[in-house]
């Protein structure tokens, strides 16, 4: 075997193989000479491009590999290591909140009145004379104020049915806010039917657009777990975040009801409504829950719309039947005071002997549950 | 100045006309680039449409257009129950444009055709010998003829199946179970719930059997890199009974036999594989003008009523004598057209045995009777009765679409069986349905769901007498029921229970627990003749994975042999 016509046919194929597509090139054994059939430079070059080749590649395999390994194996502590020994930190982080520690309520007044009275029929001067009556507006609101006014539209039914908040009492409640200067106002709750339309039917979504406030409809990205120091069963729940980002003020606007389970929905069971997750699971212990929710948020005041009165059949109702006008609307910076004058006045339970919520939160130290020993103001207009 | 008055002259030349007399527009506005213009248009319209299927974007817009105008829709269901229901006449309007220029739809306006081409375009990667190969016609195309005659004869006994495949239904069905939700979960987390098919849904919306729709158009769609327009030239039962109609259709692609010369490159991008190089298959034809597009020799047109030629031609095409008029024919093929679908009169039969047999193999199945229907079939209110609702569903899912709640759920086999598969039926472990909502009955483009006012529905006003619209009848399981079985307090089906007054009473009870503690329980109660069925007390029992008081199909006033209490017959 002569060497030349080798090296001819190794240049040859190096050279075509670089160029030309593999059916071209010469095939099968040929085509893959051994190092031991060249000879003197090309041999040379030939070994110098595989050592360069191999290098070239282990370098890679090394690299990712000892990568691999980093990430892998280095203790958690160490930058870019993935590690997790016991499991713990792959588990779901939550960002715990909290609400303002004193809650959102200003400063107590030793003169103005706890409840504030208004009756009437004219829902817009009801609203003005019951706040009014608590000490005006500029008590509560500053200019630059962010509020959010939670109403209550837990269910799919006109108004008129009273299992929601009366829309014209909210647009008379988000213009009053407006016209202390507030930045913005943002009406939000999370209703048990499809927000959407609770909201539409309720005639609560048209008050609030109309007045200029900001509707708020839970999505499964508004919730945040809340921490509630003190409380029963909310210690750390989902609460409806994202109206309350960036808010300073609280407004509670309740209907007056009657409920099934816990006797009476007003302005402490209203705050059921910011809650979010597997919330039916409260009924096993409804008064514990109302208890908490009055420790959880702490409002700047509350108005208790009872323009009409859900007596029976609560807390849905759904006939007309069941509603009776009220033309009373009480402003109060205490949860439970308010709904205990709304028990006596407008459900007409006096004597009759309070749900068990109203004595748990007062034994927080929550409010007072005898509204006849607080100071009231009551005015009658239009 | 001369400079400037040069260049005004210039550009006036651009706006005169062609060398060859076409209108100046005509070098870059192709016919074809109209047509690509009006199928992005329809397809945009179809998503629009959809995306306006919901609650607070519903107002006056004719959410269900394109099922209506779907012709196969109106005369399937026409088969199935003898009348035309509401808007579904707007399928003239189709089936008057293809008597005029055969199935323009399919390449027009079609979405689902559009979605086919537009994926096959943007992966193709064959040369121009390959697509020539994959665009001839292959007679296993003839198999939509068959899936037609089995769906329409099934539709004359009063099984409607078109919606399992016709290509309108599959599309809406589709975006409303899996590309909907799919786009919201991105929506939700990007903020943008402006866009979003289902804002202000207090949770994600979930679908029963949701992946195997997805499955299906992911396979269907893909499908398009092996086969140009595999759904559309296979399986499209809407595509087949365009194609039967075409035969009588007054305009066609002629080809031009004394200019053709048989090169074959009409075929690159035929997306009706119909033969346009030889004799054009009018029932195949998509009226893409593709093929007039790629013609090297202008030998293709869109003509009003051409006659075939066959019998004109003067001389012998294999010698090379053949006149045309006294023009030289240069093809080699004489025929230019061929009408009807390419089905031999003996396969047409065995589809037609084929149809007469399957309608007693699904209607004999349990699920779809009255006897042994599934307990969790239940439809939606203002439905029809179970064999009038299988005469006119269309398993198309816009009524699932727009419910608000997400309770509305397409059936699997185990509720429907085949015969009823994608059907709605309410699922009160995922949502309740609302008591004043009454938009699946909006939307139902066949009447499978009767368009029903909200005081039809709960029975007020002039319905007082008739009563509420019963879906179904709530049942407590109190073996789970926590006041009941358990010791501890709860109702929250009370509570929610929406009709007044209340379909759910308690029985109060004070008791003293197994720790001492006293409590006070309300154990609940139905009261059959007030429930409503609408399974709100079903979705939020907090026993969820197998609720305490559930639902079931039983004593829905729809059906007179699935009732449950005895009432008066008077009036009847």
């Amino acid at each position: 075997m002569s060497d030349q016509p080798k090296n001819q046919s190794g240049e040859n194929r190096r050279s075509k193989s670089r160029t030309d597509s593999p059916v071209e090139a010469p095939s099968s054994v040929q085509a893959v000479p051994s190092a031991s059939e060249y000879t003197g430079d090309d041999e040379r070059q030939y070994t110098l491009a595989n050592r360069r080749r191999f290098l070239k590649q282990a370098g890679v395999a090394a690299g990712l590999a000892a990568g691999a390994a980093w990430t892998s194996l280095a203790p958690p502590s160490w930058p870019l290591s993935i590690r997790d020994p016991d499991g713990e930190r792959g588990k779901p982080k939550k960002d715990i909140l909290r609400l303002p520690e004193t809650g959102f309520a200003v400063d107590a007044s030793a003169t103005a009145p706890v409840l504030g009275v208004a009756r009437g029929n004219d829902v817009d001067a009801m609203v003005r004379a019951a706040i009014d009556n608590i000490g005006g507006i500029g008590r509560f609101i500053r200019r630059g104020d962010v509020v959010v006014i939670k109403p209550n539209v837990a269910f799919e039914r006109v108004a008129v049915l009273g299992a929601t908040s009366n829309p014209e009492v909210l647009q008379a409640l988000i213009r009053v806010v407006l016209s202390a200067g507030a930045d913005e106002v943002r009406v939000a709750d999370n209703p048990i039917e499809s927000p959407e339309a609770c909201f539409a039917r309720s005639g609560i979504r048209k008050a609030a657009l109309d007045a200029g406030a900001r509707l708020f409809l839970p999505t499964s990205g508004s919730f945040e777990t809340l921490h509630v120091p003190g409380a029963t069963w909310i210690e750390n729940w989902p609460f409806f975040w994202r109206p309350f980002r960036g808010a300073n003020k609280v407004i509670g606007i309740a209907p007056v009801k009657d409920h099934n389970l816990c006797r009476a929905s007003m302005t402490t069971k209203n705050w059921y409504g910011l809650l979010g997750g597997r919330r039916n699971q409260f009924h096993q212990d409804i008064h514990g829950i109302i208890s908490d929710l009055a420790l959880m948020l702490r409002p700047t005041f509350v108005l208790l719309d009872g323009s009409r009165v859900l007596f029976r059949s609560g807390p849905t109702g759904g006939s007309l039947a069941d509603v009776r006008p009220g033309q009373t609307i009480v402003a109060s910076t205490d949860t439970l005071a308010v709904d205990s004058f709304g028990w006596d006045d407008l459900l007409g339970r006096k004597g009759e002997e309070l749900p068990a919520y109203f004595a748990k939160a007062e034994k927080r130290g929550l409010g007072t549950t005898d509204w006849r020993s607080v100071s009231i103001k009551e005015t009658q207009v239009g | 100045m001369s400079e400037k008055k040069n260049k005004k002259v210039v550009r006036l030349k651009v706006l005169q006309p062609n060398r060859d007399g076409t209108p100046w527009y005509a070098r870059s506005l192709r016919i074809t680039k109209i047509r690509v213009i009006s199928q992005a248009f329809f397809f945009a319209l179809f998503m629009f449409l959809l995306w306006v299927t919901w609650f607070s974007r519903l107002g006056g817009y004719p959410a269900s257009l394109f099922l209506e105008l779907d012709p196969l829709v109106g005369f399937a269901t026409a088969l199935a129950t003898h009348t035309i229901y509401r808007h579904l006449w707007f399928g003239l309007i189709i089936l008057g444009v293809t008597l005029l220029f055969g199935r323009v739809f399919c390449n027009w306006m079609c979405p689902y055709g559009t979605l086919h081409q537009f994926v096959g375009w943007l992966f193709n990667i064959r040369g121009n010998k390959d697509n020539i190969d994959k665009n001839r016609y292959h007679s296993v195309y003839q198999l939509k003829y068959f899936i037609l005659a089995i769906f329409l004869i099934m539709a004359a006994f009063g099984s409607l199946q078109i919606g399992l495949l016709d290509p309108i239904c599959l599309l809406v069905r589709t975006v409303t179970v899996t590309v909907a939700p799919a786009m919201d979960l991105v929506a939700e987390d990007w903020g943008l719930t402006t866009i979003s098919f289902a804002p202000g849904a207090p949770e994600q919306r979930i679908f029963s059997g949701a992946w195997f729709v997805g499955l299906m158009i992911i396979g269907l769609v893909g499908m398009n890199l092996v086969i140009p327009r595999f759904f559309c030239r296979f399986l499209c039962p809407l595509g087949a009974f365009l194609g039967f109609l075409s035969r009588f259709a007054l305009w066609r692609i002629d080809r031009d036999v004394t200019k053709c010369t048989d090169c074959d490159l009409c075929l690159r991008r035929c997306e009706g594989a119909s033969d346009p190089q030889a004799a054009l298959r009018k029932s195949e034809c998509f009226v893409c003008f593709n093929c007039i597009d790629d013609c090297p020799e202008d030998a293709l047109s869109f003509r009003l009523a051409p006659l075939p030629i066959k019998d004109r031609i003067v001389g012998s095409i294999k010698k090379g004598t053949a006149t045309l008029f006294g023009k030289k024919v240069i093809s080699k093929v004489a025929e230019t057209e061929i009408k009807g679908p390419d089905v031999a009169r003996r396969r047409w039969v065995f589809a037609g045995i084929a149809g007469v047999m399957a309608y007693p193999f699904l209607r004999l199945s349990k699920a779809v009777n009255n006897r042994g229907f599934h307990e969790k079939a239940i439809r939606p209110p203002g439905s029809v009765a179970e064999e009038e609702f299988l005469e006119r569903c269309i398993k198309c899912d816009q009524c699932i679409n727009v419910c608000p709640t997400n309770v509305l759920q397409p059936s699997t086999l185990a509720e429907g069986g085949l015969e009823g598969l994608w059907t709605p039926v309410m699922d009160f472990s995922v949502g309740f349905c609302q008591l004043n909502c009454t938009l699946c009955t909006e939307v139902c483009p066949t009447g499978a769901i009767q368009k029903t006012s909200i005081a039809r529905k709960l029975g007020r006003g002039e319905y007082e007498k008739d009563g509420p619209i019963r879906v179904g009848t709530a049942f407590f399981n109190r073996g789970r029921c926590l006041p009941w079985s358990m010791e501890t307090p709860c109702v929250v089906c009370e509570e929610v229970c929406p009709v007044s007054p209340k379909a759910i009473g308690t029985y109060d009870e004070d008791i003293i627990r197994w720790d001492g503690t006293k409590v006070t329980l309300n154990k609940p109660y139905m009261r059959p003749e007030l429930c409503i069925g609408c399974g709100i007390c079903e979705r939020e029992c907090p026993v969820i994975d197998d609720a305490a008081v559930y639902v079931t199909a039983v004593g829905e006033t729809r059906s007179e042999d699935r009732t449950l209490l005895l009432k008066s017959h008077k009036d009847t």
